[in-house]
């Protein structure tokens, strides 16, 4: 990999940064108009909203809010949440392990699964599983992911009665935690039932999460290797006598997953929003549940927070799957 | 006889691409197989592999090798016989090579499949082979990726993979037609040493007859599908019988374009452009007939 | 006319018709409460032919109410997708033919907008602007416009090498004039399958914002507010859950048909899973 790929990327990702706090700061100072007026409660005094003014920094000019908000920003300082009375940022940090723990179960889900599919779709073209699995995808991409937490939890969660429907972890289990993510700490634990537990909570949440993602990645994979399997180079591969299975899962794969890289890049955003609603309908302790309690509120700084939060880590799974893509496509990790 | 063809016809989906073509190459034989583009040429030589692309499908015929039956012939040992037996050197090296791998990869997969050797001792192999084919350093251009060294390089490549296994039948199919003229001498040149060198028998397919009569022993002309004459180089080249032959040997003007092939074919594909048409050409396919040592024709003229 | 198509076509008419004749069609006015006659079943569960489709906690008619929604429904899909679509494929247009520096700050605009994710900003904007219909459209909108901008600029990108914009070029027209004249008649095949494809993802967003109560305002009826009521009684009655789900999924797989089959109709090379 070039340094200067590398320096590149790691400017694109601190200029988006930069961008997002512009962004934040119009959409939550500038569009509201007086956003004191907004956190104040009802029935507030004049001197009461003077107070929030103050305390937020929401006089002076607007360049100037501007500059105090990003260098708070910068040291995590987002104020103290009114709504739970303690710092926003140590709060927003807590819970993070738990968004990030679904999203990236949900992540992995969503590659391994559109990738396996994909690849079976063009190994097995013109059967029955080809029209199955191509009818599948359009549904799970119609289909919001929070409309399949709902489904889930009818039918696997009340009907049926698999699999839990709420929180983390059952109640009986008490793990401290170390790393707060809960795999790992009933692991770090050596504590099989808890690990269990676990799992089976993440089961739902991470699949209604994943569907849609999952429906991408199938039909990007497949459109490319569909692509590749008529390349000349792959004519050769089968001239060099390689058997089919290993030409499709491998040779032909490497180069169907280059593009479908860049487009998992640009839908990471929407799998991490979808963790808004997830975590609201499976009472799941992240940050996205945080959300919705922080809106009703009106906790501006604990708002401030999540967004950031959300964004850099939007900002930060872009930076890594630019790394992946240079990694898998050889011209442009020498270019 | 190493390989013998019988009758081989290949569809596009709704079209006829090959209609029933017949030939046969012995042990350490060249046959050239000329045609202009679209003319099947290419399709005959990927059949040879039963690599036809999609949507295309061998039909009917025949083909004997080695006393085997290639299109009766079960995946598993059909993929024995290709690279090992049977190899293929690509008309354009880029698109032939898989731009995500290591050449070093690409290079040694068919002595890691039909040698069983490691990847290490396969590389080791392949680099020698390189080397005697001109290339500086060898190690070096194992390790990088194809975008990444010249066209000539490329094709150096592929040749030596395709000759890797010591091949009895090798399949060129225009080698040379996407290099530059220099480079192009030389590929042709190192391709007829190690020819010679190994004996292997070639189907050499190509549209150029100064190659044909340098490089060939035999030569059999396609025309929109239809093997249409066969005879050694220097009847061929010296007397050619068939319109469509002598237009292509003497370099005639002809006037149209190739027909697409209708199916069954009831008339002669050429009529259309013959300047010695006659009233059969438009109702009776002519079939390929003896007319001298070695040569046969598919003309009503004779 | 393809089967996706056919479904699409189908649906959305359906759809059309539901909320066009809504007034008509409903049997009772959708926010009449009935406490005498709440969490009716519908009728194959042994319901009155009164309420067909049972009635809410608050014994309103499931029926009238989900043909209202249809409404919602039907405002936000053209409204928010003409919108996105007139502030996107300008943008689009622009960057792609320039190219350059213009592009470059324009697409990474485009970047920083949607690594906000799409659903924080609209709750975002939901929050600060208030509850409305049109507020809804208004921040779809705000949210979606990169989506056109972006496929846009890829299809401009690709479309100014071919000849006949290098042919205006040559003649002397200017670029605002190749842009309108020249690339935006070849982009219709796409804007067409990328606005039936955005009407999905409104629909879905509407339902969304709705659920959460940061959609429309409370008295109209919607998909999103009625499913976030059903699950209040889900287990004692799973149809007021179940129903206007079943409303909103058939309508964004049937705008999704309706996207898919027109592009494997006008062209299906066109890739569109990028705007997703």
């Amino acid at each position: 990999m070039s340094v200067r790929y590398l320096l590149g990327r790691v400017g694109l990702a601190l200029l988006s940064l930069w961008g997002v706090t512009v962004l934040a700061f119009v959409v939550l100072r500038v569009i509201p108009g007086d956003p004191a007026l907004l956190m104040a409660p009802v029935g507030a005094s004049q001197a009461d909203i003077a107070e929030i003014r103050a305390q937020f920094g929401l006089s002076g000019p607007i360049w100037l809010q501007y500059v105090a908000w990003v260098w708070g920003t910068v040291r995590g300082r987002f104020g103290k949440s009114l709504w739970l009375q303690q710092d926003a940022i140590r709060v927003i940090l807590e819970r993070l392990p738990a968004t990030l723990e679904v999203a990236l179960a949900a992540l992995v889900l969503a590659v391994a699964g559109g990738i396996l599919l994909g690849v079976l779709s063009v190994l097995w073209r013109r059967t029955w599983f080809e029209s199955a699995t191509l009818g599948a995808g359009t549904l799970g991409l119609s289909i919001p992911n929070f409309i399949w937490g709902l489904l889930f939890i009818v039918f696997f969660g009340a009907l049926l009665r698999w699999l839990p429907i709420s929180g983390r972890i059952a109640p009986d289990f008490d793990i401290a935690p170390l790393t707060g993510f809960l795999l790992v700490d009933t692991l770090l634990r050596r504590d099989p039932g808890a690990f269990g537990s676990v799992f089976a909570h993440l089961i739902l949440p991470a699949a209604a999460l994943a569907l849609p993602l999952l429906a991408v990645v199938f039909r990007a994979v497949r459109s490319d290797l569909l692509t590749a399997v008529q390349e000349e180079y792959i004519v050769m591969e089968r001239m060099k006598g390689l058997g089919e299975l290993r030409i499709i899962f491998w040779r032909a794969l490497k180069n169907a997953l280059i593009p479908t890289t860049t487009l998992v890049g640009v839908q990471f955003g929407f799998l991490i929003g979808g963790t808004v609603l997830i975590e609201a309908i499976f009472s799941w302790p992240g940050i996205g549940q945080l959300t919705l309690a922080a809106f009703q509120y009106r906790d501006f700084p604990l708002i401030q927070g999540i967004v950031v939060v959300y964004a850099v880590t939007v900002i930060l799974a872009n930076f890594l799957v630019d790394l992946a893509y240079a990694f898998l496509n050889p011209r442009v990790r020498y270019a | 006889m190493l390989l013998q063809v019988k009758d081989l016809t290949v569809r596009y989906g709704g079209h006829l691409a090959v209609w029933e073509a017949g030939f046969t190459l012995g042990e350490g034989e060249v046959l050239g197989l000329v045609g202009e583009s679209g003319a099947g040429k290419s399709t005959v030589g990927r059949a040879l592999l039963r690599l036809v692309p999609e949507p295309g499908r061998i039909v009917s015929g025949a083909i004997a090798f080695k006393g085997r039956d290639l299109l009766g012939l079960p995946e598993a040992e059909l993929r024995a016989l290709r690279g090992a037996e049977i190899a293929l050197i690509p008309q354009d090296p880029l698109a032939a090579l898989n731009p995500a791998f290591r050449i070093g990869l690409q290079a040694t997969d068919a002595l890691a499949i039909h040698r069983g050797l490691s990847r290490r001792e396969a590389a080791g192999v392949m680099a020698r082979l390189l080397a005697r084919m001109g290339i500086p350093d060898p190690e070096d251009t194992l390790r990088r990726y194809p975008h990444e060294i010249s066209g000539g390089m490329r094709q150096r490549v592929l040749i030596a993979i395709a000759f890797s296994c010591g091949p009895s039948l090798l399949v060129a199919d225009e080698p040379t037609t996407s290099l530059d003229v220099t480079t192009q001498a030389q590929i042709l040149r190192l391709l007829d040493g190690l020819r010679s060198e190994t004996g292997v028998a070639t189907c050499f397919i190509t549209h150029d007859l100064g190659i044909v009569a340098h490089l060939t022993h035999r030569v059999a002309i396609l025309y929109a599908g239809c093997l249409v004459e066969q005879a050694p180089t220097e009847t061929i080249l010296a007397a050619p019988l068939h319109p469509y032959t002598r237009a292509l040997v003497r370099s005639l003007p002809l006037e149209g374009i190739m027909p697409a092939l209708r199916e069954p074919p009831r008339a002669c594909p050429f009529s259309d452009r013959c300047p010695e048409r006659m009233a059969i050409c438009d109702t009776a396919h002519p079939p390929l007939k003896s007319v001298g040592a070695g040569h046969q024709v598919a003309c009503h003229l004779y | 006319m393809n089967p996706k198509l056919l479904g699409g076509v189908v649906i959305g008419l359906l759809l059309c018709l539901a909320a066009v004749l809504a007034p008509w069609l409903t049997p009772h006015d959708p926010n009449r409460q009935d406490l005498s006659a709440i969490r009716q079943p519908p009728v194959w569960m042994g319901g009155a032919w009164d309420h067909p489709l049972g009635t809410d906690s608050l014994g309103r008619d499931l029926l009238s109410r989900l043909l209202w929604s249809a409404r919602v429904a039907v405002m936000v899909a053209l409204g928010a997708t003409v919108c996105a679509a007139v502030i996107g494929t300008p943008v689009g247009l622009v960057s792609g033919y320039f190219r350059g520096r213009l592009d470059t700050v324009l697409m990474r605009v485009v970047d920083v907008w949607m690594s906000i994710p799409a659903v924080l900003l609209a709750i975002a904007l939901m929050a600060v602007l208030g509850v409305g219909l049109l507020k809804v459209i208004l921040a779809i909108v705000l949210v979606d416009w990169t989506r056109f901008a972006r496929v846009i600029r890829g299809e401009v990108l690709a479309l100014r090498e071919r000849e006949f914009v290098e042919a205006s070029r040559a003649i002397g027209l200017g670029p605002f004039r190749i842009m309108a004249e020249e690339l935006l008649p070849n982009l219709v095949p796409l804007l067409i399958v990328l606005a039936s494809l955005e009407m999905a993802i409104a629909v879905g967003v509407e339902a969304l914002l709705s659920f959460v109560g940061l959609g429309v305002e409370a008295a109209v009826p919607s998909w999103g507010s009625m499913i976030a009521e059903g699950r209040g009684y889900l287990l004692v009655g799973w149809w007021g859950m179940t129903l206007p789900m079943l409303a909103l999924v058939v309508t964004v797989v049937g705008f999704n048909l309706l996207g898919e089959g027109l592009r494997e109709r006008l062209d299906p090379r066109l890739r569109t899973d990028a705007a997703r």
